[in-house]
């Protein structure tokens, strides 16, 4: 316990002994034009960065560069984030366009004089987000099953008894029962890690602060990813039967089947598809519910609102608790469910 | 652009994750369920011990209690016996102590009437020598006539016969 305390403030020191760029350039010419956007406000935290904004005080902006790779064209590119200068300056003719339909992405204008947007392998915030959540997975779970070992069959201590009934509960009642008492054992360390992937990323995602508040698992792409995972994990383990269900129905009509078999396909699509959305959606929906009530204190220019503010705000961070387990669970479950309808024994239907 | 997945973390988060899976798996889940699943198989068994042993211990104590039964009913039985038993030695004693007390008796009386008839032939041989001595005394002194001889002896005899 003692040792992973440790090393989240090792990480805490080196994460702030980056070299962090404050920028010292006057915004003058924005302060008269300074109306606050609570829309882009909130679409700035929800959304990827190039860089990890920490802190402004006054008009120094406090962020973490992270390094940029492009691939334009076979050619690599790799540079620091802060050579953009929070996006007001361009380098190497790339520039973070600010608006139209490349906004926040690194473009440069190709030789038709149009805005080009290279293939973008960047360190963005959400990469560093997601490296960050697996550095503390593996260093919260390999001392434990280390703890595990040395242990023996003695009871759980500390955070082993803490994390263990979570374990447990992931086995036992999300694989054991949908997969069945024969098969669970082989999908059990995927359940297990979706399972603690999600719950990290959507606890660390509530914390406002640096290096958290990545809205990890409120990004398209990671839970399309997941959902893919699962995907590929589901129909590689589909038996005789559930492929038989595909495209040969028991029951369905011979002329049936045209109609029959895309439809399926389409269920095989829709089931992670629904996944993805369904993860995606809760967590982006809780951070614009809590970002927008802590909006309101701006847009009435008046600390008489924070109190109601900060209320509501608290309210909704201890439903997004909820959410960040019912969420881990949910997809943990349905995964755990579409593997055993996959996998199935033939005479249970 | 938030429905729009960006290439760039597809592609980080597929090989972060598929690496997290992998590394988890190993050195996490691997030794974890295992452990779990040994300490689960070790409880089992100590219970099963446990209620064997507690079965054989309260079997044990069954028989303990039915040995001890037969063990006092084994020694009232002795003590019985032993009852029994003395008391047969005690009247057999008493007996053969009765016959030798009526023996003793017996050879007692007998001896007494030995005794009694040797001291009364003992007498007799003495009253003989007595009576011949007095005769010889009286034939001494006067021994002057035949009749008056013979009166004083069948006299004398007559005095000294006993009753």
């Amino acid at each position: 316990m003692q040792k992973i305390l440790f090393s989240i403030l090792f990480i805490f020191a080196f994460a702030f002994a980056l070299p962090v760029q404050a920028s010292e350039e006057d915004s003058g010419h924005e302060e008269s034009s300074e109306e606050f956007d609570p829309t882009e406000a909130i679409f700035e935290h929800i959304l990827d960065a190039h860089e990890w904004h920490i802190v402004t005080i006054g008009e120094k902006h406090i962020s973490l560069p992270l390094p940029v790779i492009l691939f334009d064209e076979g050619q690599l590119h790799l540079f620091s984030s802060a050579k953009f200068h929070h996006g007001h300056e361009s380098y190497n003719g790339y520039f973070i366009a600010q608006e139209g339909d490349n906004e926040g992405k690194i473009v440069r204008i190709n030789e038709a004089g149009e805005e080009f947007a290279p293939l973008d392998f960047s360190i963005t915030k959400n990469v560093a987000a997601l490296f960050f959540s697996i550095f503390l997975l593996l260093i919260i779970f390999i001392p434990i099953a280390r703890k595990y070992k040395k242990r023996g069959n003695q009871s759980p201590r500390d955070f082993q008894a803490f994390i263990e009934p979570v374990i447990q509960f992931v086995i036992d009642d999300i694989a054991k029962p949908n997969i069945g008492e024969k098969r669970y054992m082989r999908y059990t360390p995927y359940l297990l890690t979706v399972f603690f992937f999600i719950f990290i990323n959507n606890l660390m995602g509530l914390v406002p602060f640096f290096p958290f508040g990545a809205n990890l698992t409120g990004n398209i792409a990671v839970t399309m990813v997941l959902a893919v995972f699962t995907l590929i994990i589901v129909n590689f383990s589909g038996n005789k039967g559930y492929w038989r269900h595909v495209f040969a129905a028991p029951g369905v009509p011979l002329w049936l089947l045209p109609i029959m078999i895309p439809v399926e396909i389409i269920g095989i699509l829709s089931k992670p598809f629904a996944l993805m959305v369904r993860l995606f959606a809760n967590i982006t929906a809780g951070h614009i519910i809590v970002l927008s009530l802590v909006s309101l204190i701006f847009i009435f220019k008046s600390l008489l609102i924070s109190p109601a503010a900060i209320f509501f705000v608290l309210f909704m961070d201890v439903l997004e608790l909820l959410v960040a387990a019912l969420q881990a669970y949910i997809f943990t479950l349905l995964t755990a469910l579409f593997i055993g309808l996959a996998v199935q024994e033939a005479e249970h239907h | 652009m938030l429905t729009t997945p960006g290439l760039g973390l597809v592609f980080w988060t597929t090989i972060a994750f598929l690496l997290l899976v992998v590394l988890l798996r190993k050195f996490a889940w691997k030794p974890i369920v295992t452990a779990i699943h040994n300490r689960n198989q070790a409880i089992d068994e100590a219970l099963k011990a446990s209620e064997i042993a507690r079965a054989e211990m309260a079997n044990l104590k069954a028989e303990n209690e039915k040995l001890l039964v037969q063990a006092k009913e084994e020694r009232d039985v002795i003590l019985a016996e032993a009852r029994k038993m003395r008391e047969k030695i005690v009247d057999e004693a008493a007996d053969r102590a009765k016959e030798e007390a009526e023996r003793i008796i017996q050879a007692a009386n007998e001896n007494i009437h030995y005794e009694k008839m040797a001291a009364i032939t003992d007498l007799k041989n003495q009253l003989a020598t007595l009576s011949l001595e007095i005769a010889e005394k009286i034939l001494e002194k006067d021994l002057a006539g035949d009749a008056r001889q013979k009166e004083l002896a069948e006299k004398l005899v007559k005095e000294v016969s006993f009753n």
